[in-house]
């Protein structure tokens, strides 16, 4: 055979390799982007989310608040609620914290007698400003970054 | 390095011996037409990895059927690419094993000894028309529900069995999520499984019999 001259078997060999490269490469990107398209998602969790005016929240005592959020997975719709507690001091100046214990995400409640927040789940209890008096968790609750306007009253909501 | 490597699975796995028996036959001076049987397994398989990537964001419930295939073809990147080549690649399976039939029958290749490789292509053929037939439906879309409603219907008209036949295709007597759930279950398990085997028996006996000749003027 001429040293140069490529034998037909090999043309075929060659050709059905660089065929088979060139169609499994076209088809692997696009699959490896479908399979982990989810994971390269970002969705915009943060919102400020109005809680009415001012004069609804007493000065002095806790008030317990809730929203809801409505969130899209895919196809599927889910709404969520989430709650707190307005803690004012003054005319301006409070704290606004979230109802989801520190420990394991239980919802607290404000005991009235006791001046108290208290966990379901495992008896935890919070300060009126959400300092941790007694139980597991192992930091005061969350805060909320709140802005008034006038005197409409909003905080930032934070998603995960 | 890597011909030692080669050698020492060639030893255990005998890669030569089985190249020679499965591939470097001999074949009589065929055409295009001869080209139809591959294309049909190239399309099978191609089915069934579109379909097994389909099923990581579709969901066979009458709830979330139509949202999770819109999802699909709009939400997720290359999603439309996916199902676009399944659902063509059906249509074309359809074409192509059909057409491989009849250049079997006109070329009279079902004769002796490959009876058998026709029977098993003959069921072949049934089974990706069912293939068909429970893929139509999992979309969920008008469409779908009205064809499977008057496809099963046909079914009903059995004299004596009809009802059954009905009530059995459909899990009940209304196309309903429970018709949804067990063509799902029969498009991605049942008839591929059912189809798998069966094409293997087919490549079996095609390697036993080889293929049989063009049939000459002198035939």
């Amino acid at each position: 055979m001429a040293s140069n001259r490529i034998s037909r078997r090999d043309f075929v060999k060659v050709t059905t390799a660089a065929l088979g490269s060139i169609m499994t490469v076209a088809m692997g990107i696009p699959v490896i982007g479908y399979l982990i398209d989810p994971a390269l998602k970002t969705e915009s969790g943060e919102a400020w989310i109005p809680l009415g005016p001012l004069e609804n929240f007493p000065i002095g005592t806790p008030t317990a608040f809730s929203f809801t959020r409505s969130n899209i997975n895919g196809w599927e719709k889910t709404v969520n609620s989430y709650g707190g507690f307005v803690i004012r001091e003054s005319d301006t100046d409070l704290v606004v914290l979230s109802s989801v214990c520190t420990h394991l995400g239980c919802t607290v409640y404000w005991l009235e007698d006791k001046q108290q927040y208290e966990c379901p789940c495992h008896g935890a209890h919070f300060t009126a400003e959400g300092e941790v008096i007694d139980g597991p968790p192992p930091r005061p609750l969350d805060e909320f970054e709140y802005r008034i306007e006038g005197d409409a009253l909003s905080i930032l909501f934070k998603k995960g | 390095m890597w011909k030692k490597i080669y050698i020492w699975l060639d030893e255990r796995l005998g890669f030569d011996d089985m190249y020679k028996m499965l591939l470097d036959r001999p074949e009589p001076h065929g055409n295009w037409w001869n080209t139809l049987g591959s294309a049909s397994l190239f399309l099978f398989i191609m089915q069934g990895v579109t379909g097994i990537f389909l099923t990581v964001y579709y969901t066979p419930s009458p709830d979330h059927a139509y949202d999770s295939v819109q999802y699909i073809m709009n939400g997720v990147a290359f999603g439309w690419l996916i199902r676009g080549i399944h659902h063509w690649g059906a249509t074309l399976m359809v074409l192509v094993v059909f057409i491989h039939m009849l250049r079997v029958f006109f070329s009279a290749s079902y004769k002796y000894p490959r009876e058998l490789t026709w029977m098993v292509g003959s069921l072949l053929f049934l089974l990706t028309l069912g293939m068909g037939f429970t893929g139509y439906l999992l979309p969920f879309n008008q469409r779908a529900y009205w064809a499977t409603v008057v496809g099963t219907n046909i079914g009903g008209v059995v004299p004596g069995v009809g009802p059954f036949i009905l009530k059995a295709l459909r899990g009940g007597t209304d196309v309903s999520a429970l018709t949804l759930s067990r063509f799902f279950s029969i498009h991605i398990w049942m008839l591929p499984a059912t189809l798998a085997g069966s094409i293997g028996l087919h490549l079996y006996l095609i390697m036993r019999h080889g293929e049989s000749a063009h049939p000459t003027l002198d035939d």
